[in-house]
């Protein structure tokens, strides 16, 4: 079988952005990030396990929920082409997008062929990969976020951190003070109750959502048998998004599709529990095409590879594509808690992420490349997540890709040639061992090595050579039989 | 090439495809060992409380006792409720005519104090009401845009779960789930009530 070459994905890497080491030190430093961090996520982990224990039947719906994302993936292109029949004769209209650039020009022309140059958006990670709101901007349409959590971010100027929460790096006084800054019409005497900053949020977009012509989404799941697309949330901003627009065009990663609609079933039990930690999410809608008289009268569906094909080839890579963006590894992950989400540099952070970015980007980027190694593989996260994505092996799996694929280190290549030409003579190797035992106590003043080799030094201690190596020691004392004090 | 073409064209190099019948067959196989419903008995009571569990607003009254819970509700908060043409004239007998606007206009809608609507399916287990919009429902609008929305729940519409409740509905139709008002977790990751959607909910389950 010929697999083509992986496609030219083109998932924005935050520009500049540093390797996951240097920026989660950073974050690491900002006390205040560590302590909303903290807050947040040790508050959802302990409601998301008693979710999930409501649930007897908790680890056959995580079962079953793998096999069917397993098997839409290995019959991908059937339901595919099944999902694309069943929207259009319900009037949709379906769009294929290779990459980001060609994702945001298919939205953006149907923005621009309706007119109007303001869009309201319901919180999507697919637009958020892609960096549409960035396109559509270029093209002098507005994008307005309406999630709460989005409209946060985009506020502040900031970055999302988080797949579900994308401001959980800012409390309550923060989003107060961003409002009070950032709102013309917040009201004045705004606290940080978080009932006072809904109601901010409720009442600044308001007229935009009764005004608005043109609306942009994601999808959760889309039906392949019945063409139905369904998007989970919160706030009634989704609902709002879908409802009362002319024009809807929702962008959608083609893993995303689901053969029959009864495999809701597994997927509304497990997604909500996973994210939220509720039994059901405030709102679910779905919709088939276009229903006359109620809704959008035009409705746009992008189906979107950027990078999963490449995915998809992999074999031990690609269950990553069973994802349902239900975070729960982000929230019981101890590197996550500490380095915050802007140290993964994509939209997708957490353990997730660092098995996404790294597949969907390729590991040509210092962060990418770095990314698989942002992990103490404790395991934490394939135990929460609700599709079984086996992150540790994967991240294992990446780790391999980042050294024969990555960005090396000029050093690092040197030392490798340097340590093979060592090891391959046993004279070399005794000669080299001594030099280390001499250095004993060099290595114990400084315990940092000079030069560029401190990277290695910064986050660990320089070990102490001991005094005489494994082989001398054997030599000497015949394999412990003449044992005394050297 | 188009871009069909080659996104499909790199799956079926990747994964060949396969005759529908074996995709079939396959689909066939996937083990599903999860319970169809996770409660018996009690079904009812498991809805209501379930619903109450969100803060909602739930009461449970008799077929003959409905129209004036209806009014009641009304009366609490001033002004005119929209009411789909459908809906059963029954259950606003006993509101003021003027306390009513039948099919509203969406422009009208964020003037409303509230709306009434049925329901096509309730989820005992999750709390969720479903409307799918029928002729006792409405646009889909009608029960986004007021702050308060009162939803009439006949016993015989609730499912004890999940999968019971899915096979009584037609994707066909728009549907929207509802678990409680409007809320967002978006501050600090907890549940706080009152969004976009009614901040207010009211539910009179009627057995």
């Amino acid at each position: 079988m010929t697999v083509p070459p992986p496609a030219p994905s083109a998932m924005p890497t935050y520009l500049g952005m540093p390797r996951f080491p240097d920026a989660a030190a950073r974050a690491v430093a900002d006390e205040g990030l560590r302590r909303n961090l903290a807050h947040a996520t040790t508050t959802i982990r302990g409601r998301r396990a008693g979710a999930v224990a409501e649930l007897d039947d908790w680890s056959a719906l995580r079962e079953s929920g793998k096999q069917i994302k397993d098997h839409v993936l290995a019959n991908l292109g059937h339901y595919l082409r099944l999902l694309e029949e069943r929207v259009t004769a319900a009037g949709g209209t379906v769009h294929w997008a290779r990459d980001a650039a060609e994702a945001n020009r298919i939205v953006t022309d149907l923005v621009r062929a309706t007119g109007e140059t303001e869009v309201v958006k319901v919180k999507s990670m697919a637009t958020q990969e892609i960096g549409l709101n960035e396109a559509l901007a270029e093209a002098d349409i507005t994008a307005h976020e309406t999630d709460l959590a989005e409209l946060i971010v985009q506020l502040g100027d900031d970055r999302p951190s988080h797949i579900l929460v994308p401001a959980i790096h800012r409390n309550r006084a923060d989003i107060r003070e961003l409002f009070a800054r950032t709102m013309p019409d917040a009201p004045p005497g705004l606290t940080d109750d978080p009932a006072d900053l809904a109601e901010a949020a409720r009442r600044h977009l308001r007229a935009r959502f009764l005004a608005a012509k043109v609306a942009v989404s994601g999808a959760n799941f889309a039906v392949a048998d019945t063409g139905t697309l369904v998007v989970l949330e919160s706030e009634g901003n989704g609902r709002m998004c879908l409802t009362l627009p002319e024009t809807l065009i929702s962008v959608m990663g083609i893993e995303k599709v689901v053969p029959s609609w009864r495999d809701l079933e597994v997927f509304l039990q497990l997604l909500p529990r996973s994210s939220t930690a509720e039994r059901m999410n405030p709102y679910t809608s779905s919709w088939t095409g276009v229903t006359p008289g109620d809704g959008p009268s035009a409705f746009h569906l992008v189906l979107l590879d950027n990078g999963r094909t490449a995915t998809l080839a992999d074999d031990v890579g690609k269950q990553a594509l069973r994802c349902i963006r239900c975070s729960a590894c982000l929230n019981v992950c101890p590197v996550y808690q500490r380095a915050g989400g802007h140290a993964y540099g994509s939209p997708y952070p957490g353990p997730i992420g660092a098995i996404l970015s790294p597949q969907i980007r390729g590991v040509g980027s210092p962060v990418d490349a770095s990314l698989p190694f942002a992990s103490s593989l404790c395991g934490a996260c394939y135990d929460v997540c609700p599709v079984a994505i086996d992150i540790p092996e994967v991240l294992v799996h990446l780790r391999a890709r980042a050294v024969e694929e990555g960005p090396r280190h000029p050093l690092e290549r040197a030392a490798m040639a340097a340590a093979g030409w060592t090891l391959r003579s046993p004279a070399r190797l005794a000669l080299a061992q001594r030099a280390a035992s001499a250095g004993r106590g060099a290595a114990r003043r400084f315990r940092r090595l000079p030069g560029p080799l401190h990277a290695w030094t910064d986050t660990r201690d320089l070990p102490v050579p001991p005094r005489e190596s494994f082989r001398a020691w054997w030599r000497r004392t015949g394999g412990g039989r003449t044992e005394e004090e050297a | 090439m188009t871009a069909r073409d080659a996104v499909l064209g790199r799956i079926d190099a990747i994964v060949p495809p396969r005759a529908a019948a074996d995709i079939a067959a396959d689909y066939a196989r996937i083990d599903r060992e999860y319970l169809r419903r996770h409660h018996d008995d009690g079904v009812l009571d498991l809805f209501a409380e379930r619903v109450a569990d969100y803060r909602a607003d739930v009461r449970r009254v008799g077929p003959d006792e409905l129209a004036a819970a209806v009014a009641e509700i009304l009366a609490a908060r001033p002004g005119v409720h929209g009411v789909p043409s459908g809906l059963p004239a029954a259950w606003t007998a006993l509101a003021p005519a003027e306390s009513l606007a039948a099919d509203p206009a969406v422009a009208d809608l964020d003037g409303l104090a509230g709306a009434v609507t049925g329901c096509a399916v309730g989820i005992a287990e999750t709390g969720t009401i479903v409307l799918d919009h029928g002729p006792d429902q409405g646009l889909r609008a009608l029960s986004l845009v007021p702050d308060h929305h009162l939803i009439v729940v006949a016993a015989d519409r609730v499912a004890a779960d999940v999968p019971e409740a899915l096979e009584r509905l037609d994707p066909a139709r728009p549907l929207t789930f509802v678990s409680g008002p409007s809320a967002t977790s978006d501050i600090e990751l907890s549940r706080v009530e009152g969004v976009h959607g009614p901040r207010t909910l009211k539910v009179l389950v009627v057995a």
